[in-house]
This record gives structure tokens, sequence and C-alpha cells, in this order.
């Protein structure tokens, strides 16, 4: 959902748009009254499409902090596939040899209508024990990891994680096409558009190995 | 030390640590929930004044009620007035971004203007208006309305106008600018309100 008043430049788009569209809902009643109801009911429609992100939510360039240091810093993102036993495995071998820094951010995904009323709580506890029991599988394998939890959004923890972590490259780890709901919003794909830094897909198949 | 062991060591008591996402700062977010509130505010007194010239099985054939007109060409001219503010005060948002001060103190005073101008024009309007509010209910919500709505630039008028101190003052910068810019949002929701009371109220 975009927020129509993000900032002044947004707030005076809507400026705009209300002046055009009471322009034609006066237009369409001087005509006929229904018709001027008519044209109002579109408009409303027409804004509430908007606000809700319009055919397909457009990537942004989001701005990505990046640094030279010794380590390689690898940003996962990932949340009830945390513990895939593929994805540690990835870690492990993309950690192998190199001076690694693994930041895992699990989203704390929550219903709508837990997100509107802020009640974050449930959808916080589970994320930090999945994180707690990968960062434990992680630093056994020798993985110099550590976690936090993100913004329901993946999309919007990465952004965040990417202010303040100057990653070398992310990986996104999911559930198979057909069963990922991240894969169906295509998270990967925007993930790829917005961020300047190679992103890695990574697909787990099991869980049953790794709880 | 494993997760566990560092989390029951970071273990706090009292309500969760907030959660804060760059997606929206906190201030932005509070002006955010106050337009909220605000719009739900207009939409009591729209309410009121769509039940009296609609649903109301009384309700005057024809809006306002004769012998009565509402002055369609000053409320016009106030609506361009106002409008034209919401332009300068983008004028004046969009210069501190290019760090163009002395373009965003210039934005400010003009739109300051053009505010206090809408609210002179509209209280020449309620003396010549020819009633009051004694004269039935389509004047006590055309001025309930209007005067909420007036009751609003004011707010938006003190807020530039604490802006405007800070401005010249030379409190803002092409990074730091929220004392502005939250303020600009709020006179541009001013000025979307005024448009609705427009063309509800003086042209439909």
């Amino acid at each position: 959902m975009k927020n129509p008043l993000r900032d002044e430049a947004s707030a005076f788009r809507v400026v705009v748009l209300t002046l055009g569209g009471a322009v034609l809902v006066a237009l369409g009643a001087w005509i006929n009254t229904w018709l001027g109801v008519v044209v109002f009911l579109v408009l409303v429609g027409v804004a509430l499409f908007a606000i809700r992100g319009g055919m397909r939510q457009r990537p942004t360039q989001a701005h990505v902090v990046h640094d030279d240091g010794p380590a390689r810093k690898i940003l996962v993102v990932a949340n009830e596939t945390v513990a895939g036993g593929e994805l540690h495995e990835l870690l492990g071998r993309k950690a192998k040899g190199v001076s690694e820094d693994v930041l895992v951010v699990c989203p704390a995904l929550n219903s709508k209508l837990n997100t509107w009323t802020s009640d974050e709580d449930g959808a916080r506890a589970a994320a930090q024990g999945r994180l707690d029991s990968s960062l434990t599988r992680l630093r056994e394998a020798g993985i110099a990891a550590r976690g936090e939890i993100g913004d329901g959004d993946p999309l919007q923890a990465l952004e965040d994680a990417l202010r303040v972590f100057p990653a070398d490259e992310v990986v996104v780890s999911t559930h198979p096409p057909g069963r990922s709901n991240w894969l169906e919003q295509g998270v990967v794909e925007q993930a790829r558009l917005r961020f300047d830094v190679p992103v890695t897909h990574v697909v787990v198949e099991s869980l049953s190995d790794s709880t | 030390m494993s997760a566990h062991a560092e989390a029951a060591g970071h273990e706090h008591h009292g309500p969760p640590m907030a959660n804060r996402s760059s997606r929206l700062d906190p201030a932005t977010l509070g002006m955010f929930l106050f337009i909220a509130s605000e719009a739900m505010l207009f939409g009591a007194f729209f309410t009121a004044y769509f039940f009296v010239r609609v649903v109301n099985p009384d309700a005057p054939a024809t809006w306002p009620p004769p012998p009565y007109h509402f002055p369609i060409f000053v409320a016009g001219v106030n609506t361009a007035i106002l409008v034209t503010s919401s332009f300068t005060i983008h004028w004046a948002t969009q210069a501190i971004k290019r760090n163009d001060r002395n373009g965003m103190r210039a934005g400010l005073v003009v739109t300051i203007l053009l505010g206090s101008a809408f609210l002179l024009t509209q209280m020449v309007e309620y003396a010549h208006v020819g009633f009051n509010t004694g004269d039935g209910a389509f004047a006590s919500v055309f001025f309930g309305l209007t005067g909420l709505h007036g009751a609003h630039v004011f707010v938006g008028l003190s807020l530039l106008t604490i802006a405007a101190v800070r401005a010249f003052k030379g409190h803002f910068s092409a990074e730091h600018h929220h004392g502005l810019e939250i303020p600009s949002i709020y006179w541009h929701f001013v000025d979307v309100m005024w448009i609705v009371v427009y063309f509800a109220v003086y042209i439909l």
C-alpha cells in the first residue's frame, strides 16, 4: 500500500489530483446529477486502486551503503526457511576461505489485521525463535553470523538492513515455487531491480533435516 | 555464547522495543495519523451537511433556500488563492531540498500572505453573506463546515509562521527540513479539504 502523504511532494500531487477530480465531478453534475455521482464513484475507485499499489508495485532504486572492508558481507533474508539445510550449505560455501560477516534478517510476517492493530508481538516472537535456532546452527558451522528481526514486508526489511549493513551480496531464501508466497509476489525479481547488489535466490525444499 | 543465552542476557521487562522501519519516519507518521483523524472530523461535518441537504425530508428544493445566495465568485477567488498557496509551499520545500534558502523563505512568506488573504476574505464573506447561524439548518451547516475549515487554515498558518521564523534563523538545510516539510503536508491537507468544501457547498 502506498501512503499518499509520505512526503510533501506526494501531498502536493494529492492537491493537484483532487482539484482535477473536483472539476470533473462538477462538470458531470452540471450535465446530470447522476453522472456527477458516477464520476465521483469512479474517481474514488481509481484513487483506492492507486493507493493499493496499482497493477503492480513499481520497484524503485533504493540507496545501498557500500563498504570496502576486508570481510565479505552477506545479507540473508529468510523467514520460515531460515533454518533450511540448503540455505546453511550455501552460506557455508560462500564463507569458505574468506573472512565473512553474515547478517540474517527474519521478517516478522504478520496478518494485515494484526499489522493494522500494531499487534506484532506474536509475529516477532515467532520470527525470533526461528532466527535463534538458525544462528545457533550457523555458528556451530563456524560462520560468523548475527541476526535481527525485520519489517513484515521482505523488500522493506532488505532495504532497512541495507541502510546500515553494506552487503556485498544478498541471499533470499524461499520455499519452492508453488509453495512460496514470496515467489508469487515476485520478491526476488523486485529485489534484483531495486538494489544494486547481487541477489542470490536459494530454494529450501524441506525443513525436516534442519529443525 | 548461544543465541538463546544472548537473548536471555538482553531480556528486559516492560513492553517490547518499538520496531522502527525506514518506510516512514515517526514525525511524518504522526502527522499522517493526525490528518487521518482530521479527515474523520471533516467527515462528520460533511455527514451533517449532506443530511440537511439530501436526506432530510424537509430539505429545500434549491440550495441555498431562497432568498439566500452563496457568494460563489468570491469563494472561487478564495479557492484560487488557497490552491496557489499549495504551489508556493511546494516551491519552498523544493527550494530547501536544493539548498536554496532564499527560495524557501520567499515561498514561505508568499504562502503565509496567501493564507492570511484567504482568512481575511472569508471574514469579509461572512460579514456580507446575508444570513446567520440562526437562519436555518442550511446556514448552520454552511458556517459549521466553512468555519471548521477556517480554523484549520489558522492552525496551518500558525505552523507555517513557526517554520518561517526557523527558516529566517537558518535552521533548515537540504538534509534537515522536517520542520518545514511536515507543516507543508498539513497545509496541502487543508487545501484539499477546501477544494472538497468549495465544490460540495458552493458549486454542487
